[in-house]
């Protein structure tokens, strides 16, 4: 059979915040949102599930969820059936999975979801499960663990060899809350001021609240097919998946590739590989939704995506340039900042933004937007991993 | 034994290279280094992830390394509560690169990017063992 083109047709959110409501709720309010999306696709087309969670085998107290979920969103796959769980970036990696799945002829409709419920069934267990996301031997036995001390690091690093400040930290912080502010499926609909941000409490300096994305439950999911069976069921303009990539070259703070922490070897091999699986380069790119779990990760984001030169990240944030009217419009829907983050939805929140944007249809929309990228990162920032879609194959 | 007794919470209480806790509790902090490609590695590695042998052996952590980056963990996860506040740090040594905490004994304004440093076993109150920095 030869390769087929793989496009995304739908897809859902379930509202995101601190909720009264289990994952598997949660995951049944994204799928209504996707089958809502495409009302020509009947539940019986869909011959693939996969689902994107890492903290459900501990918070849920469910593992092999996949099967549990296809019951509760009334599906029954006979391609493909599992869960995947690369932490942050386990919506994409899923997406990534499906694409291949669907490529190669292997299934043929395939919902992704993905979400987390991290608030139970206490507050505390998601500080204990943050020490599993680590590596845990060694890096947890010390007392790394909470996502916060390594990325006040990150930002130090990057402060001393760049130049880069606080103010340049705090405007990803008001671009996004402001991006977010009308995007009411995210956790946050308030913006920030400049202000507001540099004067609140601190995290770890030089992060403060703002700085940080919040505990998050939430689920999303998307529908993807192959374009025949896409021009079939939508009359929508089509989105392709156009290139994919996930680099992993360490898994611990002791071993980072970079030359210090501010330095992304890993995302810069991700990006590379991306660029040429979709066969374009970072100018190319019409928006970007990349992962902006701290303020310096955005930042450092721009560098090492090729969106401006190393060490320039401060001033292109601080100048507005990965804004609308900026040379590349990011997290258009909020990002993680506002938003929120439950981990396994991010990549598949990020894809459905990503849909709307290259349809013409998102909140706040880039005018003519053709190719658009999203980015992860997972863990203490040991893996990166990327897609790329395109209004063409 | 093995890495029952490792660290303020432990996770893993078997591994091949237990004999890395026997080294702590005797004053030494060690690395392991393939005999065959030698290649040193830290946290210590009983088969060689770069050629594949099993034939590595011991070395100390000894003399003086660089303090390369630090952060203060204010909050720390559930079961460090207490220890917190407490400040992490990546130290360079000959050959290996240690995540471990600072020792109490620094004090804040005296921590400095560049820093010599020396790694060292540490008993925790609760008769637990780990390793630490102290300024070289």
């Amino acid at each position: 059979m030869p390769e087929r083109n793989v496009c995304i047709i739908g897809g859902g959110m379930s509202q995101w915040g601190v909720r009264e409501a289990s994952i598997l709720d949660m995951a049944q309010e994204a799928a209504k949102e996707c089958f809502d999306e495409v009302p020509a696709l009947k539940k019986e087309d869909i011959d693939g599930l996969l689902f994107a969670s890492s903290y459900c085998g501990r918070s849920a107290f469910q593992v092999n969820i996949a099967p549990v979920i296809a019951e509760r969103l009334g599906i029954k796959p006979t391609s493909m059936c599992t869960r995947v769980d690369t932490l942050c970036a386990g919506g994409s990696a899923g997406i990534i999975l499906a694409t291949g799945l669907i490529k190669a002829g292997l299934a043929d409709v395939v919902m992704v979801g993905g979400g987390e419920k991290l608030y139970t069934p206490q507050r505390w267990e998601t500080y204990y499960s943050e020490l599993a996301s680590i590596d845990h031997d060694w890096d947890g036995a010390q007392g790394m663990g909470l996502p916060p001390p390594f990325f006040s690091m990150t930002a130090q690093e990057h402060m001393k060899h760049y130049g880069t400040t606080k103010e340049q930290l705090a405007a990803v912080s008001v671009k996004n809350r402001r991006n977010g502010s009308n995007n009411l499926k995210g956790h946050f609909h308030k913006e920030v001021t400049l202000e507001e941000v540099m004067s609140a409490r601190p995290i770890v300096p030089p992060l403060s609240l703002f700085d940080c994305t919040p505990i998050t439950d939430g689920c999303a999911a998307v529908l993807l097919t192959y374009e025949e069976k896409a021009k079939e069921l939508t009359d929508r303009p089509l989105v392709y998946v156009r290139g994919a990539a996930q680099a992993s070259l360490h898994s611990m703070s002791m071993n980072w590739p970079g030359e210090h922490l501010g330095d992304w070897a890993h995302l810069r091999a991700a990006a590379k590989r991306a660029y040429e699986t979709a066969r374009v380069g970072p100018d190319d790119i019409d928006v970007a939704e990349t992962h902006d779990c701290f303020t310096i990760s955005e930042i450092v984001e721009m560098e090492d995506l090729g969106f401006c030169k190393k060490g320039e990240g401060g001033p292109f944030v601080e100048s507005g340039q990965n804004d609308f009217g900026g040379k590349i419009p990011v997290n258009t829907d909020g990002g993680l900042l506002s938003c929120g983050h439950p981990f396994g939805a991010t990549g598949i929140r990020q894809a459905r933004e990503m849909l709307y944007q290259l349809q013409g249809r998102a909140i706040r929309q880039v005018e003519g937007a053709e190719i658009g990228l999203t980015h992860n990162l997972s863990g203490l920032n040991v893996e990166h991993t990327m897609l790329i879609y395109g209004r063409e194959p | 034994m093995g890495f029952e007794n490792f660290g303020t919470v432990s996770f893993t209480t078997e591994a091949k290279t237990a004999e890395f806790i026997n080294y702590l509790e005797s004053g030494k902090v060690m690395a392991t280094r393939c005999k065959q490609c030698g290649t040193t590695y830290f946290p210590p590695k009983a088969d060689c992830p770069s050629c594949l042998s099993s034939e590595v052996e011991w070395f100390e952590v000894g003399g003086k390394g660089e303090l390369r980056s630090y952060t203060k963990v204010n909050y720390g996860p559930t079961g460090f509560e207490a220890d917190a506040p407490y400040t992490l740090a990546l130290g360079e040594f000959d050959g290996v690169q240690i995540l471990a905490r600072l020792s109490r004994d620094i004090e804040e304004k005296d921590i400095k990017v560049g820093m010599s440093l020396t790694v060292s076993p540490l008993k925790l109150p609760n008769g637990r063992l780990a390793y630490e920095f102290k300024k070289g």
